[in-house]
């Protein structure tokens, strides 16, 4: 697999403070990664500073041989897309004019949507299995509901890769798996590149191929599950004690807490 | 929507008509033809295109602001243009000056207050929308408190002409003034056009649009920039007339939606119909006596308004 993003010697925060402190890593094309690390860690500042919306204070990053930094932000936006954790819409917009947007990118201003964007944005309703959404009003929908929707909007930029900052942490068991699974065919069937931030270690261990385990800013941990939801960095970083077995249905690593009552009964 | 369009425009012809033949002198229409009464239709015709120009760059300024700060309770006066212009007016009267001046201290006034509400929101750059609100109202609650002072303390009997700014008027007093202030707006309308897809991306959130690959930062100046223009030019040519702003925009998002591209046409041609209609009204109710406009917009536009709320809670 080749290399799509390589991130050099990264530091970035806000005001003066480094939040993400020298972190290099290397991301190739197909990979789905998943960030993991307690509150604090970094994790969405680093996503921030991957997608322009803060700027490193030192180091920089590459992506596909170009420095993200120096490129026009428009031909960015064509190739890197984002969902955030939750995006409240006060202007009632139908589901279709949502999704359309994500052409934006691609468009010149006072340039109408062709119908081969027009055509793009349905494949994304239809990926999503949001079609039945398409003319509702976006404030109307559920969370699940809209969280696929925003999902949509963000493939319609035909990115080559995905950014995802926790897209199920308002979400209910049957929409986390719903999301993940959609991601997951996107990941397998198109090849979409996914970065994503994730506070279940359990989800991250079934869906990503890698994880990396952040801690105050600093890479503690990366490689597969396997390699990194062991007990002892799980509880180096996260500063509790926890089990690790393996999901008996995907053989996955699957991290069980434990409760201080439980602790002092000297399990 | 070209359907819309259309009908929206055969309204405006019908209210123009209308504010022709209307007024505080019943004249039929032979009378009109006839051409002693040329003057009078003339001073009509001039207080329509004044109705238009105001209405709808009110309301696109409306729309902007509302955008931007994704929040459809936004008023075009909220940096500070109606006192600033206030403070301007009142500091030429107290000064002697008067005639063209005025007016040029009323926009000096306004874009005073702007550049001052402007800065005081600048934050590393960047405007947050929180700081521009309240650096709005600390602006504008402080210049009115100024006005007040300098009102109480001179006794200047010209002064009392400042109740004018209070609620506006379409009275045109000249000519070239009005075609100075027409073009600003036009320009700013069709400039900020330019924008609705940007617009659309700012409205659903400031990382959403950078994620789209919109430069916000960048394209807020040049917006608020072009509202400015826009607002000081109309407070010193009409004074400040409340709600068009704030309602046309909010009634127009309900019936075509707030995609931009078919918003801000839809919205100018609403605002110049309504404006039209209640100057009319405002010159036709107590004949020969004129209602300032603010009053009427208001009048109209409180009950329309609460009528609006109500019915968003209630689907809520």
């Amino acid at each position: 697999m080749s290399q799509l993003l390589k991130i050099n010697h990264l530091s970035g925060g806000y005001h003066k403070e480094a939040i993400v402190k020298d972190l290099s890593l290397e991301i190739k094309k197909g990979d789905f990664l998943g960030i993991i690390g307690p509150n604090g860690s970094g994790k969405t500042t680093l996503l921030r500073l991957l997608s322009r919306i803060l700027h490193p204070q030192k180091g920089n990053v590459v992506l596909e041989g170009e420095e993200i930094a120096s490129m026009e932000l428009k031909k960015f936006c064509q190739r890197v897309a984002f969902v955030q954790q939750d995006t409240a819409i006060n202007f009632p917009f139908t589901v279709s004019e949502i999704v359309l947007m994500g052409r934006i990118p691609h468009l010149k201003r006072l340039q109408a949507e062709s119908k081969k964007d027009r055509q793009i944005a349905q494949n994304a309703l239809v990926s999503t299995d949001t079609t039945n959404l398409a003319q509702k009003r976006i404030d109307e929908l559920s969370s699940g509901e809209r969280q696929r929707v925003i999902i949509a909007k963000a493939l319609t930029q035909e990115p080559i890769l995905l950014f995802l900052d926790e897209p199920t942490s308002h979400l209910d068991i049957g929409h986390q798996i719903q999301v993940l699974d959609l991601l997951k065919k996107l990941n397998r069937q198109s090849n979409l590149t996914i970065v994503m931030v994730l506070h279940d270690l359990n989800l991250a261990s079934e869906y990503c191929n890698r994880i990396m385990l952040l801690n105050e800013g600093e890479v503690f941990k990366e490689g597969v599950p396997e390699e990194v939801l062991t007990y002892q960095n799980i509880e180096a970083v996260y500063k509790t004690i926890v089990v690790v077995k393996e999901n008996p249905i995907s053989k996955k690593p699957y991290i069980i807490l434990v409760p201080q009552e439980e602790k002092n009964r000297g399990h | 929507m070209k359907k819309r369009i259309l009908i929206l425009l055969v309204i405006l012809f019908l209210v123009i008509v209308l504010g022709i033949f209307k007024g505080s002198v019943e004249t039929s229409f032979k009378d009109l033809l006839l051409k002693d009464n040329q003057p009078i239709v003339r001073l009509r015709l001039l207080r329509i295109l004044l109705a238009i120009v105001a209405g709808s760059g009110l309301a696109v300024s409306g729309i902007v602001l509302q955008a931007i700060l994704r929040n459809s309770l936004a008023d075009p006066y909220l940096l500070g243009t109606s006192s600033g212009a206030g403070f301007g007016a009142v500091i030429a009267i107290i000064l002697g000056i008067s005639g063209v001046y005025l007016p040029l201290a009323a926009f000096l006034g306004a874009l005073l207050s702007i550049i001052l509400v402007y800065n005081l929101a600048k934050e590393n750059n960047k405007i947050p929308e929180q700081s521009l609100i309240l650096s709005g109202v600390i602006v504008s609650v402080a210049l009115s408190a100024i006005i007040v002072f300098l009102v109480s303390i001179s006794g200047n009997e010209a002064l009392h002409e400042i109740t004018w700014w209070l609620w506006g008027s379409l009275q045109v007093y000249d000519l070239k003034l009005l075609l100075i202030v027409s073009t600003v707006v036009a320009i700013g309308i069709a400039a900020i056009y330019v924008f609705a897809q940007d617009l659309n991306a700012i409205s659903i959130g400031e990382e959403e649009a950078i994620h789209l690959g919109v430069d916000i930062e960048l394209v807020k100046k040049i917006l608020i920039l072009i509202v400015s223009l826009i607002t000081a030019s109309l407070v010193c040519i009409c004074g400040i007339i409340g709600f068009v702003g704030l309602m046309i925009p909010h009634m127009m998002r309900l019936v075509v939606g707030p995609n931009h591209k078919i918003l801000i046409p839809t919205t100018c041609l609403a605002a110049a119909i309504f404006m039209i209609a209640c100057d009319t009204l405002s010159r036709t109710i107590f004949p020969p006596l004129e209602i300032p406009i603010g009053v009427i917009t208001a009048i109209l536009g409180a009950p329309t308004f609460i009528f609006l709320l109500k019915r968003k809670q209630r689907i809520k």
